[in-house]
C-alpha cells in the first residue's frame, strides 16, 4: 500500500525521531512510504485559538499538498482530529468542502490505521519492561481511538501493558492552553504523572506527541527520567 | 487584560497551587464517578437514553413558543400568577413586588441557581428581608456568605471540621464532627424557619407543558416543606426547562439523578400544579411563577450554540473536568461553574467579559462525553474562541496568526525557518526563563526540549537517497530500511 505520511511541524523539529519510527514500522510491514516534502502544519494552533481565515489558509496548503494521497498517515490523535473532525467545519460552505471531507476520510490516526484499516496487531516488536499508555484526548474522544494502541502493545514481546487510574485523564497540554494558563496545565500535568507512577509502569507510552512533550517535560523538570514514548517508537523495536 | 480575566488567573493560580485541596475534590469527584458508572451501567442502554433525551430537549426547543404558552394558559386557569421576565431586572422588581405586598419579613428558600443568576439574596437582604436557604449546601455556603461552589453540591469544597466550625461560631453548636449530628443541627435551626416564613422560594428543574406543572427535585425534603408551609409560593424558572409532557419526566428524572449524583433517582421528584385550590387541606394559597428570559432566547436564537439551552443542570460536566477539579469552582467567578458556565456565561453576560472561560480549557472533550443531553460542549468553546476572535481580536494575536499562516503555507520559508531556529535557540540559551524568553510560562514548570539536531525532513532527504541507492543495486523490495539516525533514542 502507497502511504502518504503528515508529520506534524513539531514533531519535524522536536522529536523527528518519532516520525523515523513510523517510517520504520510501515516499511518493516512492507508497505511504500511517501513524504509530500511541501507539508508544514495542519493549522491547529491558529483554528484553536479562533483565528479560522488563517487556520484555513494553512490548511488549504494542507489540502494541496496531499491532494493526491490515496491514504495520510499521522502520528498525532491532534492532527488527525483537526484534518478529519475540524476541517469539514473549518470548509463549511466553501468552494473546497467536499475535498476537505474527501481527505478527511482518507486520513487515519496512526494506530487506527494499523489495527483497523491494515489489520495488523502485531509488528513484530520487542521491548521488554512495563509500560502504560496515554491516551491523547483528540484521539481518544474525536476519533474514538482507544482499543487500537492496546491492541499493538499487547502484541509486542516482553512488554506488560498496566492501566493507570486517570488513563482518561487530561495530561494538560491543549495547545496554547499550556502557556495561556500555565499553573492549571501544570496542575493537570502533575496529576497525570503521579498516576503514571503510582501504577508502576515504567515507561509511557502515547500516540500524541505533543502529550509527550507535556508529560516528559514535567517529570523532567522534576528530576524523573521515567522515559516517554511515541507508540512508533515501541513499535519500531525489534 | 480585563480585571475578570486577572481576577480568574489569580483565583485558578491559587486552588491549582492547593495540593490539599484539589486533592480533597478529586477525591469526592472520584466517589461520583464511581457510583454514576454503576448507575448507568443499570440502563439498558446510557447511550440510547441520551439519544433519547437530547431529541426531547431540541424537540421542546424547537416548539418552545407554543410550548411556553400551553404551559401558562394550564397554570393562569387554576389561578397561578405568571410574570414573563425579559431580564434580571424584570424578575428582581417583580418578586421584590410581592414580596413587598406581603408585607413578608421572612423568606425560606429551595435551591434555585437561576435565583443566583438574577442576584435575588443579594436583592431581598438589601431590602431588609430576612432570606434563608434550606438546601443544606446552600444554607452552609451562605452562612459563610460564600457563592456556591458547584451548582449542584454548593459546599463540597468544605471539609466536615470547617461545617462544625461554622455551626459552632453561628449557632452556638456544641462541636460534634458526626455528619448525622451536623446535620440534626441544621435541621433544628432550619425547621424553625421554615414555620416562620411568609414566603417559600423556589426554582423548577422541568415546566410541563402538557400539565402545566413544575417539577422539583431533591434529596432533603427541603422543596417540600419550602412549598407547603408558607402562604405564598413564588417559582421562578428559565424558560428551557419547558418540556412537552409528564411521561417526558419517567427519562428524564432517572437521568437527572445518574448525571448528577449517580443516583437512580433523588429523594423527592414533586409536581406543583398551583395554589391550594378550595378542598385542598394544605399548599400555598397564592403561586407565582417567574418565567425568566434573560438572554436565553439570544442564545436560542444562535443555531450552533443553541443546544446548550438543553442542560439539564445536572453538574456532570463539573465533576468530570479535569479544569474544574483543579482550580475549583470559586475561580470562575460565575453562576454557573464548569463548561456549561464557560459555554453559556459569554452568551448571558457578555463575549469579551467572559471569553477566557472558553480559552481556560485544553478542549480535552470529557464534559462533552458525559453531558446526559449531549451538548456539544468543548466544540462550542472552540466556537466561543472563534466569535470573540472575529469580534475584537488582540493586536497580537493577529500579527501572530498573520505570520504563522504566512510561514505555513511557504515551505520554503518554514524551512529556511526552522533552520535558523536552530541557531536561534542556541542564541537564546542565555535568556532561557527570563523575561525575555518567549516560552517562560512552559519553563517555569516544565522543561522544553531543544530542536533536533536533524529534523524530519533532513532525515527524510538521507532515507529516501539511501532507499534509492538500495533500489538501484538491488531491484527487488528492499528488505532493510537503511538505519535511522535516532530511532527509538530517548531524551
Ligand atoms: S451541560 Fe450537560 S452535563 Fe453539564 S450540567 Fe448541563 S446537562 Fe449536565
Amino acid at each position: 500500500m502507497r502511504i502518504s505520511l503528515f508529520i506534524p511541524c513539531f514533531v519535524d523539529q522536536m522529536s523527528p525521531r518519532t516520525g523515523v519510527a513510523v517510517v520504520e514500522v510501515l516499511e518493516r510491514l512492507g508497505h511504500e512510504v511517501l513524504y509530500p516534502e511541501g507539508q508544514t502544519c495542519c493549522g491547529q494552533p491558529a483554528f484553536n485559538s479562533g483565528f479560522c481565515d488563517q487556520a484555513r489558509c494553512v490548511a488549504e496548503h494542507f489540502l494541496d499538498t496531499f491532494a493526491d494521497a490515496e491514504h495520510v498517515v499521522v502520528p498525532s490523535g491532534s492532527c488527525a482530529a483537526m484534518v478529519k473532525v475540524f476541517y469539514p467545519e473549518l470548509f463549511q460552505g466553501t468552494k473546497r468542502a467536499a475535498e476537505a471531507k474527501a481527505l478527511g476520510e482518507r486520513t487515519w490516526e496512526f494506530s487506527q490505521f494499523l489495527v483497523e484499516k491494515l489489520g495488523v496487531g502485531d509488528v513484530g516488536a520487542s521491548f521488554a519492561g512495563k509500560v502504560t499508555f496515554h491516551d491523547g484526548c483528540h484521539g481518544l474522544r474525536e476519533l474514538g481511538v482507544h482499543a487500537a494502541p492496546r491492541t499493538l502493545l499487547r502484541h509486542v514481546r516482553g512488554l506488560e501493558l498496566v492501566e493507570m487510574g486517570e488513563a482518561r485523564t487530561c495530561c494538560g497540554f491543549g495547545g496554547t492552553f499550556a502557556v495561556k494558563f500555565p499553573e492549571i496545565s501544570t496542575a493537570m500535568a502533575q496529576v497525570k504523572c503521579n498516576s503514571i507512577i503510582d501504577c508502576g509502569a515504567h515507561t509511557v507510552v502515547s500516540n500524541d506527541p505533543s502529550c509527550l512533550m507535556q508529560i516528559r517535560g514535567y517529570f523532567d523538570k522534576h528530576g524523573n527520567t521515567l522515559p516517554c514514548l511515541h507508540l512508533a517508537e515501541v513499535l519500531a523495536r525489534t | 487584560m480585563s480585571a475578570i480575566t486577572d481576577e480568574f488567573h489569580r483565583a485558578a493560580g491559587s486552588v491549582a497551587d492547593d495540593d490539599d485541596q484539589r486533592a480533597f475534590m478529586r477525591k469526592a469527584l472520584g466517589g461520583y464517578e464511581h457510583t454514576r458508572a454503576g448507575t448507568e451501567a443499570r440502563f439498558t442502554s446510557w447511550q440510547a437514553a441520551r439519544d433519547a433525551a437530547a431529541a426531547l430537549k431540541w424537540d421542546a426547543l424547537e416548539n418552545l413558543h407554543a410550548l411556553i404558552q400551553q404551559f401558562v394558559d394550564k397554570l393562569e386557569k387554576r389561578g397561578v400568577k405568571v410574570c414573563w421576565a425579559e431580564d434580571a431586572v424584570q424578575a428582581r422588581s417583580y418578586i421584590l413586588e410581592v414580596v413587598r405586598a406581603h408585607q413578608a419579613r421572612s423568606i425560606i428558600k429551595s435551591k434555585c441557581m437561576t435565583s443566583e443568576e438574577i442576584h435575588l439574596n443579594e436583592l431581598l437582604e438589601h431590602e431588609g428581608f430576612n432570606v434563608i436557604e434550606s438546601d443544606l449546601g446552600e444554607y452552609i455556603v451562605q452562612l459563610r456568605k460564600e457563592a456556591p461552589y458547584h451548582f449542584v453540591f454548593p459546599s463540597m469544597h468544605l471539609r466536615r471540621g470547617q461545617i462544625d466550625d461554622l455551626f459552632v461560631e453561628k449557632h452556638g453548636y456544641v462541636s460534634n464532627e458526626d455528619p448525622e449530628a451536623l446535620t440534626m443541627e441544621a435541621r433544628r435551626v432550619l425547621r424553625r424557619k421554615y414555620l416562620e416564613a411568609d414566603i417559600g422560594f423556589t426554582g423548577a428543574n422541568f415546566g410541563i407543558a402538557e400539565t402545566g406543572m413544575i417539577s422539583i427535585t431533591e434529596n432533603e425534603g427541603n422543596a417540600r416543606l419550602t412549598t407547603a408551609l408558607p402562604k405564598v409560593h413564588i417559582a421562578l424558572m428559565g424558560i428551557e426547562k419547558i418540556i412537552p409532557t409528564l411521561d417526558d419526566l419517567a427519562l428524564l428524572l432517572p437521568m437527572l439523578a445518574t448525571a448528577g449524583t449517580g443516583q437512580q433517582l433523588t429523594c423527592y421528584n414533586s409536581q406543583y400544579s398551583g395554589p391550594r385550590s378550595g378542598d385542598e387541606p394544605d399548599g400555598p394559597e397564592e403561586f407565582h411563577l417567574v418565567l425568566l428570559d434573560n438572554h436565553r432566547t439570544r442564545l436560542l436564537a444562535d443555531p450552533e450554540q443553541r443546544d446548550a439551552l438543553r442542560c439539564i443542570r445536572c453538574g456532570a460536566c463539573l465533576n468530570v473536568c479535569p479544569i474544574f477539579k483543579n482550580i475549583g469552582g470559586h475561580s470562575y467567578g460565575t453562576t454557573y461553574q464548569g463548561p456549561i458556565g464557560a459555554v453559556i456565561t459569554p452568551h448571558l453576560r457578555g463575549l469579551q467579559d467572559w471569553k477566557h472561560l472558553s480559552h481556560a480549557s485544553s478542549l480535552c472533550g470529557a464534559c462533552t462525553e458525559t453531558c446526559p443531553v449531549r451538548i456539544d460542549l468543548h466544540h462550542h468553546l472552540l466556537r466561543n474562541r472563534r466569535n470573540a476572535a472575529k469580534a475584537a481580536p488582540t493586536m497580537f494575536e493577529r500579527v501572530v496568526y498573520g505570520a504563522f499562516a504566512g510561514v505555513m503555507r511557504r515551505p520554503w520559508l518554514y524551512r529556511t525557518l526552522t533552520k535558523g531556529s536552530r541557531f536561534l535557540n542556541w542564541l537564546g540559551k542565555p535568556v532561557a526563563g527570563t523575561v525575555l524568553d518567549p516560552v517562560r510560562a512552559w519553563r517555569r514548570t516544565r522543561t522544553l526540549p531543544d530542536p533536533a539536531k536533524q529534523s524530519f525532513k533532513d532525515y527524510w532527504k538521507q532515507h529516501r537517497k539511501a532507499g534509492d541507492a538500495v533500489r538501484a543495486s538491488a531491484p527487488t523490495v528492499p528488505t532493510v530500511p537503511p538505519a535511522p539516525p535516532a530511532a527509538g533514542a530517548q531524551s
